[in-house]
């Protein structure tokens, strides 16, 4: 009888792992860089070549920094959350258009609606290394110090934002 | 009105289910004739049920019925008519549906052939399959319905690219036959659990099914992995990606239990076993869709995922499984031992087949799992890919090709080795002579391509001996016996094509203009621009590859890249010259400046050895499933209970 139980204790350990793994995210993936300083840049605005932005810049603000290209698809799935965020007007969102043509980025935020306060142009994709860019999208929630307190890969959604990035952009912000 | 329809004749079904489970079941247990022939109506009429609303999901799809939500988020008015068709099964509710739909017609075919098999165990097995469709309809009414509707949507977001592909026509419906084919053997293992009468007529019943499953199964494996070779457009056959391997798992336990069931039914040994892994190959059918749809593992392959449906389908999978391993080990210790054998024959060299099946399935399981184990343990984030697999996968594979060849020599119960020695010493020093000289003529030698040679020239030489030796005995013709050796030789010709492909296969990624040529083993390519054109639902650029060998024109190729319009998302579609040696396989990158592309060209020796070497599995399947000995026995059987 015992041995012909033994499928049924490797089942029950296995449902066990099963149900924990549900509750977690596989695209939620940590970085190294939280609560490290974000990396600097000085990059060109998508709005204007000639005007630069820096991370310093934004000292004194907890700002949303959010990875996209116009040949991202999954960037376009989570563009309606994007949009929704800034609306609110709580968290400015910061974009950096990772290896693209500043031409087609314009024209999907002409087609689409801009989210962003600004958005940077990251051509070769450099300052993406300095941020352990590996999938686009990618959104940094950055404090007012400079840190970065959260890394989320993969689409925003408005159920993920509002339970993970929300309530610690409340908290940063006090 | 359609869409209502649909979801009416779901409701009916998940009552026409119970019905098909609860009276039967009881019946069988108080002995009750009236209430075991519900059975056979109620099950049939279930996937009429079911039927019916997958008919009503493609009425909608192919009348662009933008007003139920599945339709609006898969399919597009503009998207070809046999897509809006697969469509129906490109979400993961449609999909869902279908696995429903296809279990149904397992049962109809249950209801069918099943004349023959005494009254109890038709309302039991019926019964079983019963509470399996009613666990997949309640999880679609629930939390995953098809036919849920909102405002009329101007048009719909397009079906994802991948999937608008001649393969998704046939490969999705195929492989479900297979995955759900297994309830079959599941079904008549749980009764004879609940039965207790776990006897050689119980395996003889189940093996036509459970080979008709694993036929299946295998072609639709087949079928995904040419699928992802043509589609993906990296020229890879195997990607270990999670979704794979839930074919795969089922697939190589199913391998096992055909065997393990040949032995129940010819020695009545391994019984307990035999049942614990008809239970477990459909259980790894259901652990699959698990996999897949919960979203736990992220995959190329998954759908939106959903943490509601996630947990549901766990709890059906703990009652379902949980079930019926409780079962197990309260009845298994009743079932006798069967015949004794010795520690060489063919029992033994069955047992060395199973056992070496199951650690490559545990293997595969533990690789696909490894991560989610890794993070709920709170260790981190960690993942599996390939040389995990191939290293631990292989060398469990060699063994057990050896056992192809020699296995179905040894005689049952005793087999003498000197005897094995003597019929095979002159093969297998052919085989060796000859694996060592055949690399040579690919140029380069390779210790792998020889032990590759090896395996599959060994399994060669043992069918043609076991023919042989069958042809000189005067005994007659046996499906069974011809099928067995058929699959056999399909192992031998996709052992052949894998060492081939992975050993010599050579590739380029450049960066071609107008007029550019490379070479690549002897195949000039030379790159003549593209061109734009419009499909129905994208626009493209057509790449024209022209293809030369020592100066003769040899094909011209037209890779594209695809802009879909309704979603805007790129695809590259490969394209390639098909060949009994070779394929040439180019796919079309990134634009550059200048008029100029990247281009991956490929040259790929004997790959699609390893598809017709499936093709050739599931064939002697189905040649073993016409064995005349099934219906004679079954008929016996049949006379015996009337």
């Amino acid at each position: 009888m015992k041995r012909f139980l033994i499928p049924l204790g490797i089942f029950i350990v296995l449902v066990g792992f099963l149900a924990v793994g549900l509750k977690l995210d596989p695209r939620e993936v940590p970085s190294p860089l939280i609560g490290k300083p974000a990396p600097d840049f000085n990059l060109p605005l998508l709005s204007d070549p000639a005007r630069h932005l820096s991370p310093a810049d934004l000292r004194g603000k907890v700002w949303l920094f959010n990875v996209w290209a116009s040949w991202c698809t999954s960037c376009r799935q989570e563009h309606e959350t994007l949009l929704e965020i800034s609306r609110q007007g709580n968290l400015p969102i910061y974009g950096m258009d990772y290896k693209d043509q500043p031409a087609d980025a314009l024209a999907v935020l002409g087609s689409m609606g801009n989210p962003y306060v600004e958005t940077v142009v990251d051509l070769d994709g450099r300052v993406g290394i300095n941020y352990g860019v590996y999938g686009v999208p990618e959104s940094y929630l950055i404090d007012k110090n400079g840190i970065i307190r959260f890394k989320f890969t993969g689409p925003l959604s408005r159920e993920g934002f509002d339970k993970k990035i929300l309530p610690l952009v409340k908290e940063l912000q006090k | 009105m359609i869409p209502e329809l649909g979801n009416f004749a779901l409701i009916v079904a998940l009552l026409m289910a119970l019905t098909q489970s609860i009276l039967p079941l009881a019946g069988a247990a108080r002995n009750i004739p009236s209430w075991m022939s519900v059975a056979r109506p109620a099950a049939r009429a279930q996937s009429l049920f079911v039927a019916i609303a997958f008919a009503c999901l493609a009425y909608s799809f192919l009348s662009n019925d933008f007003s139920v939500i599945n339709v609006t988020q898969h399919s597009y008015s503009r998207l070809p008519a046999v897509y809006r068709f697969t469509a129906t099964w490109g979400s993961h509710e449609g999909s869902l549906l279908l696995w429903t739909l296809i279990l149904g017609l397992w049962t109809f075919a249950v209801t069918l052939f099943s004349r023959h098999l005494p009254d109890d165990m038709v309302a039991r097995v019926i019964g079983v399959m019963g509470l399996v469709s009613c666990g997949l309809l309640l999880f679609m009414l629930l939390t995953s319905n098809p036919f849920l509707r909102m405002p009329m949507a101007p048009d719909g977001s397009d079906l994802n690219p991948l999937l608008q592909d001649p393969g998704m026509v046939i490969h999705p419906p195929i492989l479900y036959m297979g995955y759900v084919g297994f309830s079959v053997a599941f079904a008549f293992a749980l009764a004879a659990l609940i039965s207790g009468k776990l006897d050689a007529s119980w395996a003889r019943w189940s093996r036509p099914w459970t080979t008709a499953a694993w036929s299946f199964l295998t072609l639709g494996i087949m079928m995904g992995s040419w699928w992802a070779y043509y589609e993906l457009g990296w020229g890879g056959w195997w990607f270990w990606d999670p979704t794979e391997n839930a074919s795969l798992m089922p697939w190589l336990v199913g391998t096992a239990l055909i065997h393990s069931l040949a032995v129940t039914e010819k020695r009545g040994s391994f019984k307990a076993w035999t049942v614990l892994l008809a239970i477990a190959a459909f259980s790894l059918s259901l652990l699959g869709t698990f996999l897949v749809r919960s979203g736990v593992l992220s995959s190329v392959h998954s759908f939106a995922s959903d943490p509601a449906r996630g947990l549901f389908i766990l709890a059906f999978l703990a009652v379902v499984i949980g079930g019926s391993l409780l079962l197990f080990a309260f009845r298994a210790n009743q079932v006798g031992l069967g015949g004794r054998f010795a520690l060489v024959s063919r029992e033994s060299f069955l047992m060395a087949n199973n056992i070496l099946l199951l650690t490559a399935c545990g293997s595969v399981l533990l690789g696909t799992l490894y991560p989610l184990f890794i993070d709920a343990l709170g260790l981190g984030k960690i993942s599996v890919g390939p040389p995990y697999f191939n290293s631990v996968f292989v060398p469990l594979v060699l063994p057990l090709l050896f056992l192809v060849g020699v296995g179905p020599l040894a005689r049952w119960k005793q087999a003498s080795v000197p005897d094995l020695v003597s019929r095979l010493k002159w093969g297998f020093a052919a085989s060796v002579v000859v694996a060592l000289l055949l690399p040579f003529t690919m140029g380069a030698w390779k210790p792998m391509v020889a032990v590759g040679y090896l395996s599959a020239l060994w399994i060669v030489v043992g069918v043609a001996i076991n023919v042989q030796s069958r042809l000189r005995s005067g005994a007659g013709w046996s499906a069974n016996f011809y099928g067995m050796n058929l699959a056999h030789l399909g192992v031998a010709v996709t052992v052949i094509g894998i060492t081939m492909v992975s050993a010599y296969e050579s590739e380029r990624n450049v960066r071609m203009n107008v007029g550019d040529t490379i070479t690549l083993q002897g195949y000039t390519f030379r790159f003549n621009g593209v061109k734009h054109i419009d499909g129905p639902n994208y626009t493209a650029e057509r790449g024209a590859l022209e293809v030369t060998r020592n100066g003769n024109p040899v094909t011209t190729l037209y890779p594209e890249k695809r802009t879909y319009l309704a979603s805007g998302m790129p695809f590259s579609d490969s394209a390639i010259n098909y060949g009994f040696t070779r394929d040439l396989y180019t796919a079309l990158g990134e634009p550059l400046d200048g008029g100029a592309w990247s281009v991956r060209l490929f040259h790929k020796p004997f790959v699609v050895w390893i598809w017709i070497g499936a093709v050739l599995m599931a064939l002697g399947g189905v040649l073993a499933i016409s064995d005349r000995r099934y219906r004679a026995a079954l008929r016996k059987q049949g006379r015996a209970v009337a």
